[in-house]
C-alpha cells in the first residue's frame, strides 16, 4: 500500500512517521508539502503527522486547515481514502470539521510527554482492525491540547455509531479517571468519522513501532490498515472476476 | 465607505471547563481577592473593518469569527464596533 505524510510548517513527526512506514512496516510512502494542490493518484492513505503546525497560533490545528493540501485531503477523504491524524493531524481534522468535537488544553495545563495505555473499543475499523477487543496498547502521548470534547448529543452520536477507537485505561484495561492523562471526555483518545474512513488519535503509534524504543504496540494501526487495503482490493478483484 | 474598529472576544463555552481560568481564581484567591469569582480566560483581537454600514462590518465580522476567529464548538464570541477614521494610506 502507499502512504503519504503530509508536512505543514511546524510539522516535527513527519520524519518519525515516514521511517515507521518504510523502515519498519516496508510499505511505500511519499512526504506531501502543504502546499501541494495535487495528490498522488494511487494513495491508499494520507497521514497528518504530530507537531506545531503554525506554532499552534489562535488553536492548534486552526491555521493548518487552511493549507491548500487540505482541500485535496478533504476530498481524498469524501472518495474514501484512509486518512489518518495523529496528535496535531487530529487537532487539524476537528478544526477542518472531517472529524468531530475539539481538543482542548490538557486539564493539568500541562505539556505531557509519556507512556500511556489504551484499550481498543472496536476492531470495526481500517485502523483497528488487526486488533482485538479490549486490547490493551502501550503507546506514547505528547500534547499540551488533548483533553477531547463534544457536547453530549454528539457524543452520544459517537457511542452509537461505534466511532470511539481508543480510550486511556490502566494496563489492566480499565477506564479509570486515574489512567486519563489530559481530562478527555470518555476517556476519549481516539476516534473515527462515520463512514470509518477518517481517524483521529493524540497518542503516538508512530513512536511505538520497534522494542527498541520501548513499545511496538504502535504498529497494530499500520497492520490494520494493510488489512483492510488488502481486503478491499481482493473485495474489488472479486466481482470483477465473476463477470465472467 | 465607513471605518470601523471592531474588538472581539472569544471564550469559552459556559458548559465546558475553563481550567486556565480556574488556576488563575486559585492564585486570586491564594493572593487574598478572595471577592474574584467565575474567571473565564478569553481572547482578544482588535481590528479595522471597511464596510458600506455598521451591520454589513457586524456581518463581516462575524464570519471572520465562526470561520477562523472561533471554533464553534467550543467557544462563543462577542463583537463591538465603533466608527473610526480611515487610515490615510501612504502615496
Amino acid at each position: 500500500m502507499k502512504y503519504g505524510v503530509v508536512i505543514f510548517p511546524g510539522s516535527n513527526c513527519d520524519r518519525d512517521t515516514l521511517y515507521a512506514i518504510e523502515h519498519v512496516m516496508g510499505e511505500t510512502v511519499v512526504p506531501l508539502w502543504h502546499k501541494d494542490r495535487v495528490l498522488p493518484s494511487d494513495l491508499d492513505c494520507i497521514i497528518l503527522p504530530g507537531g506545531f503546525s503554525y506554532g499552534d497560533y489562535l488553536r492548534p490545528g486552526a491555521i493548518a486547515r487552511f493549507s491548500p493540501i487540505m482541500q485535496e485531503v478533504k476530498r481524498f477523504a469524501d472518495r474514501g481514502g484512509y486518512v489518518l491524524g495523529i496528535c496535531n493531524g487530529f487537532q487539524i481534522l476537528t478544526e477542518a470539521q472531517l472529524l468531530p468535537g475539539a481538543l482542548l488544553q490538557n486539564a493539568s495545563l500541562r505539556f505531557i510527554c509519556r507512556s500511556v495505555f489504551l484499550r481498543v473499543e472496536t476492531v470495526d475499523s481500517p485502523f483497528t482492525a488487526a486488533a482485538t477487543t479490549g486490547q490493551v496498547l502501550r503507546i506514547p502521548i505528547a500534547h499540551a491540547d488533548g483533553r477531547y470534547y463534544i457536547d453530549p448529543d454528539g457524543l452520544k452520536a459517537l457511542e452509537d455509531g461505534d466511532q470511539i477507537l481508543f480510550r486511556y485505561a490502566t494496563p489492566d484495561g480499565e477506564i479509570t479517571e486515574a489512567a486519563n492523562p489530559n481530562g478527555s471526555l470518555g476517556n476519549i483518545a481516539g476516534i473515527v468519522n462515520r463512514h470509518r474512513n477518517v481517524c483521529g488519535m493524540m497518542p503516538h503509534p508512530e513512536r511505538a513501532v520497534e522494542a527498541l524504543l520501548g513499545s511496538e504496540d504502535g504498529k497494530v494501526v499500520f497492520e490494520s490498515l494493510r488489512l483492510f487495503v488488502q481486503q478491499q482490493e481482493y473485495r474489488q478483484w472479486e466481482p470483477l472476476a465473476s463477470q465472467n | 465607505m465607513q471605518q470601523f474598529a471592531a474588538s472581539v472576544i472569544v471564550t469559552l463555552r459556559r458548559s465546558i471547563a475553563d481550567v486556565q481560568g480556574k488556576t488563575i481564581e486559585d492564585g486570586l484567591h491564594s493572593l487574598g481577592f478572595v471577592q474574584i469569582r467565575n474567571v473565564r480566560v478569553g481572547k482578544f483581537f482588535h481590528f479595522s473593518v471597511q464596510a458600506a454600514s455598521e451591520e454589513e462590518a457586524r456581518q463581516i465580522v462575524e464570519q471572520a469569527c465562526v470561520k477562523l476567529l472561533a471554533n464553534p464548538v467550543i467557544e462563543d464570541f462577542s463583537i463591538s464596533l465603533t466608527p473610526e477614521e480611515a487610515e490615510v494610506s501612504e502615496q
